[in-house]
């Protein structure tokens, strides 16, 4: 069921995701004001919107600063890796029926499979760097993403099991009767904390932890690419968004408002819970990120698994 | 884990709180009277200038931004020929205020002196001398000092009595 003019499509939501990137940097500063009992920026413009315009330029007129010591072709691929990787995984989300780029059939490994690409721009950007901090911070990435990818893939599959398909339209259409959220509670707690961590947001935000690496994988990044690492942050945290609408809450499913509406409804209330959690949340120590993520997460996702495995098994005899 | 679902619940009761931003621009702050901001030189209530050009003020200053330079009118009663505060230096600290016998330097709540170029906040005694007397409206140093100046001989300031005649004390 794809649109009959993919291309329009294609542009309509590139230039879509990526205006709610930007657009979410302002709501976040708004968000985490509110929540701090401040106002955030309010002054450029009709509630401070003008604000992130303004940041814009000011990023695209700073200093492109590359270290001389840096390994340079590696250093200017590590920002474009990541963005790529995240907008591609955009290509298989439908957002109602009708508007998504490409139907694949295998859409959620595809984006499991881009996710996980992702991480190279960040150990890329921390090797690349040449800087004690930033190789800690892409180490960091990497042993996080790993351990976290691992439970975040072992959480879907209940979904997966239950829609019996890995096609994310019908997955939705298999939430007809029930949100999956409801028979599989777990999986999606697992697959929100998984989130967190993939889209390296806080609390989980290790491999950049300012109080300890500076920046940790992009201290050395300035300009407009330091600006792609950030694009592409927000819009890992849309993407995770859209899937847990997808995969958990029905996506675009929902009386009387037209289906594109409820899927917005539901990925902002995502997303701003993803804010919420980084204003409550402090961040755990590396260790505790690691233990946590073995011997708590794992377990938790194959009894998850080997349940619903039994159950499915169960009902379809 | 509770806890911390806890510690989410709590921050998101924060979202009906009142926010404690002053909008500083729109808004004015509260400054109580005896802030620790712009510093002035002030006046007798006859309107002669307060500062005796003692160099406390300079010499209790932390850092050093002070800086003055004695003389004396025909009268022989002292004032600075010129007196200078590097305010992008100051720290506010009102030492200078403790130190000064005569109330002349007093800090007054008022913060807004920025400046584009730095040397502008170099405030010469044009700058800092105000036509009041501030925070002590009745006092005058020169009317209760035993000093002798134009206009005041010995024991005519206030609560003093005459001068001894040393010549009357023969036993
Ligand atoms: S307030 Fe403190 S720093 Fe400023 S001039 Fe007075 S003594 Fe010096
Ligand atoms: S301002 Fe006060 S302390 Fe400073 S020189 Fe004048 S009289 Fe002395």
């Amino acid at each position: 069921m794809t649109s009959p003019y993919p291309i329009v499509t294609m542009i309509v939501i590139l230039a879509a995701a990526l205006t709610l990137a930007a657009g979410l940097i302002w709501v976040e500063r708004r968000l985490l004001a509110l929540w701090q009992d401040r106002y955030g920026p309010n002054r450029v413009g009709p509630f401070g919107l003008l604000q992130v315009l303004a940041d814009m330029i000011k990023i695209f007129f700073k200093e492109d600063w590359i270290p001389p010591f840096a390994d340079k072709a590696v250093f200017i691929v590590a920002p474009a890796v990541i963005l790529v990787t995240v907008l591609m995984s955009f290509a298989v989300v439908p957002f109602a029926p009708g508007i998504i780029i490409s139907d694949l059939n295998v859409g959620l490994l595809f984006v499991l499979g881009m996710s996980s690409l992702g991480v190279y721009s960040v150990v890329l950007a921390g090797w690349a760097s040449e800087n004690k901090y930033a190789l800690l911070g892409g180490v960091r990435a990497a042993a996080q993403m790993m351990s976290y990818e691992v439970f975040m893939g072992l959480a879907l599959m209940g979904v997966v099991l239950l829609a019996g398909s890995f096609n994310l339209t019908s997955i939705v259409t298999a939430q007809r009767h029930v949100w999956f959220v409801v028979p599989q509670f777990i999986g999606f707690v697992l697959f929100l904390i998984a989130g967190v961590a993939e889209t390296r947001r806080l609390p989980f935000d290790l491999p950049e932890a300012e109080s300890e690496l500076i920046a940790g994988f992009h201290s050395e990044y300035s300009g407009m690419k330091f600006g792609m690492f950030f694009v592409g942050e927000y819009l890992g945290v849309i993407l995770i968004s859209c899937l847990i609408t997808i995969l958990f809450f029905g996506g675009w499913l929902g009386p009387v408002l037209p289906p594109i509406v409820w899927f917005l409804i539901k990925m902002m209330f995502f997303i701003c819970f993803f804010i919420l959690l980084r204003a409550a949340l402090p961040r755990p120590r590396f260790d505790q990120l690691m233990s946590w993520g073995w011997k708590v997460m794992l377990p938790l996702a194959l009894a998850n698994l080997l349940v619903t495995g039994a159950v499915a098994l169960v009902w379809s005899s | 884990m509770l806890s911390m679902i806890r510690t989410i619940w709590y921050v998101f009761l924060h979202m009906f709180h009142r926010r404690v931003t002053v909008q500083y621009p729109d808004e004015q702050p509260y400054l109580a009277p005896r802030y620790r901001g712009r510093i002035i030189l002030s006046r007798d209530p006859d309107g002669g200038e307060r500062c005796v050009a003692c160099y406390l003020c300079a010499a209790a200053c932390p850092v050093d931004c002070i800086a003055l330079q004695a003389t004396e009118d025909s009268t022989g009663r002292r004032y600075p020929e010129f007196f200078r505060i590097n305010f992008s230096r100051c720290i506010f600290c009102g030492f200078c205020e403790e130190a000064c016998p005569t109330y002349a330097i007093q800090l007054t709540p008022d913060f807004e002196m920025s400046e584009y170029q730095r040397p502008n906040l170099v405030y010469e005694k044009e700058d800092l001398l105000i036509s009041g007397p501030g925070k002590y409206p009745g006092y005058n140093f020169w009317r209760v000092s035993g000093v002798q100046i134009g206009g005041k001989d010995k024991g005519e300031a206030e609560n003093e009595g005459r001068p001894v005649d040393l010549h009357s004390l023969l036993p």
